[in-house]
């Protein structure tokens, strides 16, 4: 594997010492990057080389590096995640690339989203969404009833689970035009509404957290289907058609 | 002479949590009120504890250094998690469970624990659909289970291969409801950096905010370690690139004493190191060996030339095949447990089997061809397809393959760029949780009054080696039923002592330790990042303190480490400022204590003169290579006090005691 053809490849990275400082784009070269790192590698190379020069390294968050906690957030390209479909930052691997390529590596760009530092963003309100109604109002206690006392039809449970399957990146915001949270809203709305334990606080869950989502700043929904394209995990925008009904229905029963 | 009480109740091994529940003071609801709780770690555990401590009533301050509680670890379990429900009707119960867990971990852990943790799985299932968790069901509307390594029953409930996703975020929905109350404080981007201690009690924590490097106390009537494990002592590892011990090591150095910390189980399906620059590696889930073969070539010229791509491994014949594992465990097979599997793998490769073209040739086979054959060939009947095609069958094989693995097949393909379905994954073991931790008496209370741990920073149920699905378990069974229940016992006395201030002496003497150390690392000036060192304990880990230990192996290890860690604080270039989000600062001080830690670790396995479970020592093994315990010299948890140094650190011994279960030798022949 190691013997593959090296990639000489020319970056241009969003640099921005703080939330308040002006940004810019600074180019960096690098030699050789192996076709078999993945693209957060290469950016840890970079850090290694800025390090030894004494620069300081490029700020981005990851975590997991396994396409599951939904912290890594690059904008490469021009797109949320990069170039492949179905995959976030942490999984994209350097032969997607090509030898001689010139990389643009920005934050996710959204008002709700406001920069940190370098390529990392603040995206809290995204829980405070989750805060206005993202659960199911039930206390621990060990007296629950029996899981399988509530059977769930196999469809709904797999589009339940479908929905949920949603990391939390924010890439469908980065890639809607309005800056929009519809499928990251939907997502946590579908999941409950086709599941019977979600049956009881519907109306309020779906009024709540739409409201949040707007108070956040977060723009509508224009149906371009952009956020279904870039969504790492391949969230439907069936999910917004469903909160949208959802939200109809209790818009009008309240 | 030992000086731990694990305060096992009294009674028969049944009764003894329902007593003991019975028995325990209560706080009253509006006493709880004035009662502050801090969780440090949103995983299954901080998370689960954190909702189910507010539901209570409790006031608790909880802490994660990512930039939300759901983004902790936990989230990246992919298999499943294991319950006594016995749903299948397959002879499963809660001593089934309760004896499986203390066999798969070679009967080094506490027969009261792990009864305890088998007898509330099946509450925790409960809990979870409750949430809205949606576990995989039949097309009768009923859960579905599957199967999992070291045992002969199905009891495993999983969500596809992202179980401890939907697990973690239904831990998260229930916090977010707590929050949305206002019963939880929640402090994102914030790295717990001390413990402080009051009077000889846990009162508090000294925090760094990750976002701007302030400094913070924050204080409590009691504080719940919840940080995970330290598997990243060894860089590479299944762990997530934040994943880190410091939480845990810093209570250590206040006094919590560290138990087992050379039990580490090293997982046999990852997929194989590609290079140097790797930073971090990715398990393929143990699920795959339901229908994953596991097989090297028979020859070494054979695997000489599938190394250097001369030869397909498809065009290698049957009988040029060794399928090592249902060679050697012809009843469990492909599915005996991980320490086993992985063991296996190493000797094969040591042997010079190995079938990936680097550095150090490690890398075996796991293969499906042969269960695309046997679904093809069933569902060609299903469908009455008479005499199907070769390519038919193959076709309809892959189809079921994609349904059950396609996420994992997809995620494996991504990262090497080979196609699972069409030519064999290639797989080895690496490091992925860590059986040892912070030492804890029945209630997850450790040495320090008031300060718990629980979920995989403590060392409490899995003995030197855990069965798959069990994390899961033992994660939310801690969080959700065990803690909340005990630590109102230690409470129920704090409930007149009023809000605790952050400005007595032992807050002030916490935070400027952390100053100090902090302005040590920024002002280094060396030559040498983070990563470097890092690096180089690792390799000094995986080399000497892995798979296989010897003596010399580990005195060498010792020295070495002890070296490193010297050379970092005279040598580590941290770049930039204390007082602005800084990632190589945090990581710094992360590596500095898995340098110590690693000491301790290797000290560890030293002592442990016997193999059990995930700890191998090479001069303690059968005539067969099989791991050889010395139940009469070492049934018992090693627990270390700190004294100054790693190397000074005191050893004392809880003795394992075995009232229900006979002790033997584990067979899975």
């Amino acid at each position: 594997m190691s013997t593959e053809k090296g990639l000489n490849i020319t970056l241009k990275v969003w640099r921005q010492k703080n939330a308040e400082a002006k940004g810019q784009l600074d180019t960096y070269e690098m030699e050789d990057v192996s076709p078999n790192n993945s693209f957060l590698e290469m950016l840890d190379i970079l850090n290694d080389d800025l390090i030894n020069k004494g620069d300081s390294p490029v700020a981005f968050d990851h975590d997991c590096r396994e396409g599951i906690c939904g912290s890594c957030s690059l904008h490469i390209n021009g797109e949320p995640h990069g170039p492949g479909r179905r995959v976030t930052t942490c999984q994209l691997h350097m032969r997607e690339f090509e030898d001689g390529e010139t990389i643009y590596i920005e934050p996710f760009r959204a008002k709700a989203f406001p920069i940190i530092k370098d390529l990392i963003v603040d995206r809290s309100a995204f829980d405070r969404i989750q805060h206005a109604g993202g659960y199911v109002s039930v206390n621990t206690s060990g007296n629950t009833q029996d899981a399988n006392a509530i059977p769930i039809e196999k469809e709904n449970a797999d589009k339940a689970f479908d929905a949920a399957t949603c990391i939390g990146c924010g890439a469908c915001v980065a890639a809607c035009k309005n800056a929009s949270a519809s499928l990251f809203v939907s997502a946590k709305v579908s999941q409950f509404a086709l599941l019977p334990q979600g049956q009881v606080e519907a109306k309020d869950r779906v009024l709540n957290m739409v409201k949040q989502a707007e108070e956040e700043g977060f723009g509508p929904c224009s149906n371009t289907g952009a956020c279904e394209v870039e969504c790492p995990k391949g969230i439907s925008i069936e999910n917004i058609a469903r909160m949208n009904r959802e939200f109809l229905s209790a818009s009008l029963s309240k | 002479m030992s000086t731990l009480d694990s305060k096992i109740p009294e009674g028969p091994l049944k009764d003894k949590w329902t007593n003991h529940k019975n028995n325990i003071n209560l706080v009253n609801p509006a006493n709880k009120r004035n009662i502050d709780v801090i969780v440090v770690g949103t995983g299954l555990a901080g998370g689960s504890a954190t909702a189910s401590l507010a539901e209570l009533g409790y006031n608790v301050k909880a802490f994660c250094y990512q930039d939300s509680p759901r983004r902790a670890h936990s989230i990246a379990a992919q298999g499943g998690i294991n319950a006594a429900k016995n749903y299948q009707g397959d002879g499963d119960s809660t001593y089934r469970l309760f004896y499986d867990t203390i066999k798969g971990g070679d009967y080094r852990s506490r027969e009261a624990n792990i009864y305890r943790l088998a007898e509330v799985s099946a509450n925790i299932i409960d809990q979870c659909v409750a949430q809205g968790v949606p576990f995989a069901r039949d097309y009768g509307g009923l859960l579905d289970n599957r199967s999992f390594g070291g045992v002969l029953v199905s009891r495993t409930f999983y969500a596809k291969g992202q179980t401890g996703q939907q697990l973690l975020l239904g831990a998260y929905s229930a916090m977010n409801r707590q929050i949305a109350k206002g019963k939880i404080q929640m402090f994102n981007r914030h790295e717990m950096l001390d413990v402080v201690k009051v009077d000889g009690k846990a009162r508090g924590i000294i925090a760094r905010n990750l976002v701007t490097g302030e400094i913070t106390r924050h204080s409590a009537h009691a504080v719940v370690i919840a940080s995970g494990g330290y598997g990243n002592v060894f860089f590479l590892s299944t762990n997530a690139m934040g994943s880190n011990a410091t939480a845990a090591w810093k209570i250590h150095k206040k006094g919590a004493y560290f138990a087992n910390p050379c039990y580490t189980q090293i997982h046999p399906t990852c997929i194989p190191v590609h290079g140097t620059q790797q930073s971090k590696l990715t398990l393929m889930s143990e699920s795959l060996r339901n229908d994953g073969r596991i097989w090297v070539p028979a020859k070494l010229e054979d695997a000489k030339a599938i190394r250097e791509g001369k030869l397909k491994p498809t065009a290698l014949k049957e009988e040029d095949r060794d399928y090592y594992l249902e060679r050697r465990y012809p009843s469990f097979g492909n599915l005996v447990p991980r320490d086993v599997a992985s063991r296996a793998a190493k000797e094969r490769c040591d042997a010079g089997f190995g079938v990936v073209d680097n550095e150090t040739k490690e890398g075996v086979f796991l293969d499906f061809a042969a269960a695309i054959q046997r679904y093809g060939k069933e569902q060609a009947h299903i469908k009455g397809i008479h005499n199907p095609s070769a390519e038919e069958i193959k076709s309809l094989g892959e189809k079921v393959i994609e349904s059950k693995y396609g996420n994992l097949f997809d995620m494996y393909m991504q990262i090497t760029a080979e196609n699972p379905y069409k030519t064999p994954m290639k797989i080895y073991p690496a490091v992925h949780y860590t059986m040892g931790g912070t030492w804890v008496d029945y209630n997850l209370m450790t040495t320090v009054p008031g300060l718990y741990s629980i979920g995989e920073s403590n060392f409490s149920d899995h003995g030197a080696n855990r069965l798959g699905a069990s994390a899961l378990m033992q994660g939310l069974a801690d969080g959700y039923f065990i803690l909340p229940y005990t630590i109102g016992d230690y409470l129920a006395d704090d409930i007149r002592t009023g809000e605790i201030s952050t400005d007595s002496p032992e807050f002030v003497e916490a935070e400027k330790e952390v100053k100090d150390a902090i302005d040590k690392l920024v002002n280094s000036n060396g030559t040498k990042s983070v990563d470097y060192y890092h690096k180089k304990l690792g390799l000094i880990m995986w080399n000497k303190v892995g798979m296989a230990r010897t003596i010399e192996g580990l005195n060498e290890a010792i020295k070495e480490i002890a070296e490193l860690r010297e050379e970092f604080w005279n040598n580590v270039r941290v770049p930039g400022d204390a007082n602005e989000m800084n990632q190589e600062l945090e990581k710094a001080g992360r590596v500095a204590d898995f340098l110590e830690l690693g000491e301790l670790f290797a000290r560890d396995a030293l002592e442990r003169n016997e193999s059990c479970g995930g700890h191998f020592r090479e001069e303690y093994k059968t005539e067969e290579g099989e791991a050889l315990r010395d139940d009469k010299d070492f049934a018992y948890v090693s627990a270390w006090e700190f004294t100054g140094k790693p190397s000074e650190a005191i050893l004392h011994k809880e003795d394992l005691i075995f009232d229900n279960v006979e002790l033997k030798t584990r067979s899975y022949k």
